[in-house]
């Protein structure tokens, strides 16, 4: 595998991370999906698609599949890629489960995932999901509209419980 | 017969890299056949042991799912565009089906 390229980091922008927040508060305590396209090669994800889970369900989740086929042509068209595939665990932590890992299928995309069960609290991580191991990568949130240089990085240990907040100070 | 066939990134490297190839067959069942021959292991890929399709993979002919077309029986004709794409699904629990494809994910 190409760990190089992996041991990477998720750097999005204030604003869609608010959008992908909303949107799984909506959608609680049903799992909300989607994706956020960036130009091909970008890593830079700029063009939110919020997207309807078919399972309706608050344990499982599913892209509709002709709305996947419409997001999909719509992106090639646009030269764009999923930077971002992104769903809602409501109940439990933000990390892939069993079935997130076995079935991810898009290895070059982040996975973020973010849990509503505390609607006090966001939580937002983020990984790679390769052959159906996971490795969590540093999401860095930049604030574009107010300065492009005063970023913050959220740094996610492996441990669910330890959060560290890092500022640049640039 | 020529039938386009768009492949996703994850199954390229069944494909010497190549994201469109082109096949032939009257029915999806014989498409994936023929493509094998010549990208050997992308149909073990996308059909079971059973001979069904992969629960999570999505398989279109044009622009319609061929979940409702009929399956691997679904019937091609020269000019048709066929695209594969994984599903993108999971959850905090998953289901059962999601465990009993643990063997033979996409």
């Amino acid at each position: 595998m190409a760990q190089g390229r992996l041991l990477g980091v998720l750097t999005i922008d204030r604003a869609i991370v608010d959008a992908i927040l909303a949107h799984a508060r909506r959608d609680h305590p049903d799992e909300a999906c989607g994706v956020v396209a960036g130009p091909v090669g970008s890593d830079t994800p700029v063009r939110h698609i919020p997207m309807q889970n078919a399972a309706r369900s608050m344990t499982f989740y599913e892209f509709d599949s002709m709305e996947y086929l419409k997001v999909w042509r719509e992106m090639d068209d646009r030269d764009e890629e999923a930077v971002v595939i992104y769903h809602s665990h409501t109940a439990t932590e933000a990390y892939p489960s069993r079935s997130d890992a076995s079935i991810a299928g898009w290895p070059e995309a982040h996975y973020l995932l973010v849990s509503t069960r505390d609607p006090a609290v966001e939580e937002i991580r983020s990984f790679r999901i390769v052959d159906g191991a996971v490795t969590e990568e540093p999401v860095r949130i930049v604030d574009a509209t107010v300065d492009p240089h005063a970023v913050q990085t959220y740094m996610f240990g492996q441990s669910p419980a330890t959060v560290d907040y890092e500022c640049s100070g640039r | 017969m020529a039938i386009e066939v768009r492949i996703p990134t994850i199954l390229r490297s069944y494909t010497g890299g190549a994201k469109v190839v082109e096949g032939s067959g009257d029915t999806l069942s014989d498409l994936l056949s023929d493509l094998d021959a010549r990208h050997s292991g992308l149909r073990g890929r996308l059909v079971t042991e059973e001979g069904g399709l992969h629960r999570f993979v999505n398989v279109y002919v044009n622009d319609e799912d061929v979940r409702f077309l009929g399956a691997l029986d679904t019937k091609l004709s020269d000019g048709d565009t066929v695209t594969i794409l994984p599903a993108v699904a999971g959850g905090a629990f998953g289901f059962a089906a999601a465990a009993a494809m643990l063997g033979n994910p996409l």
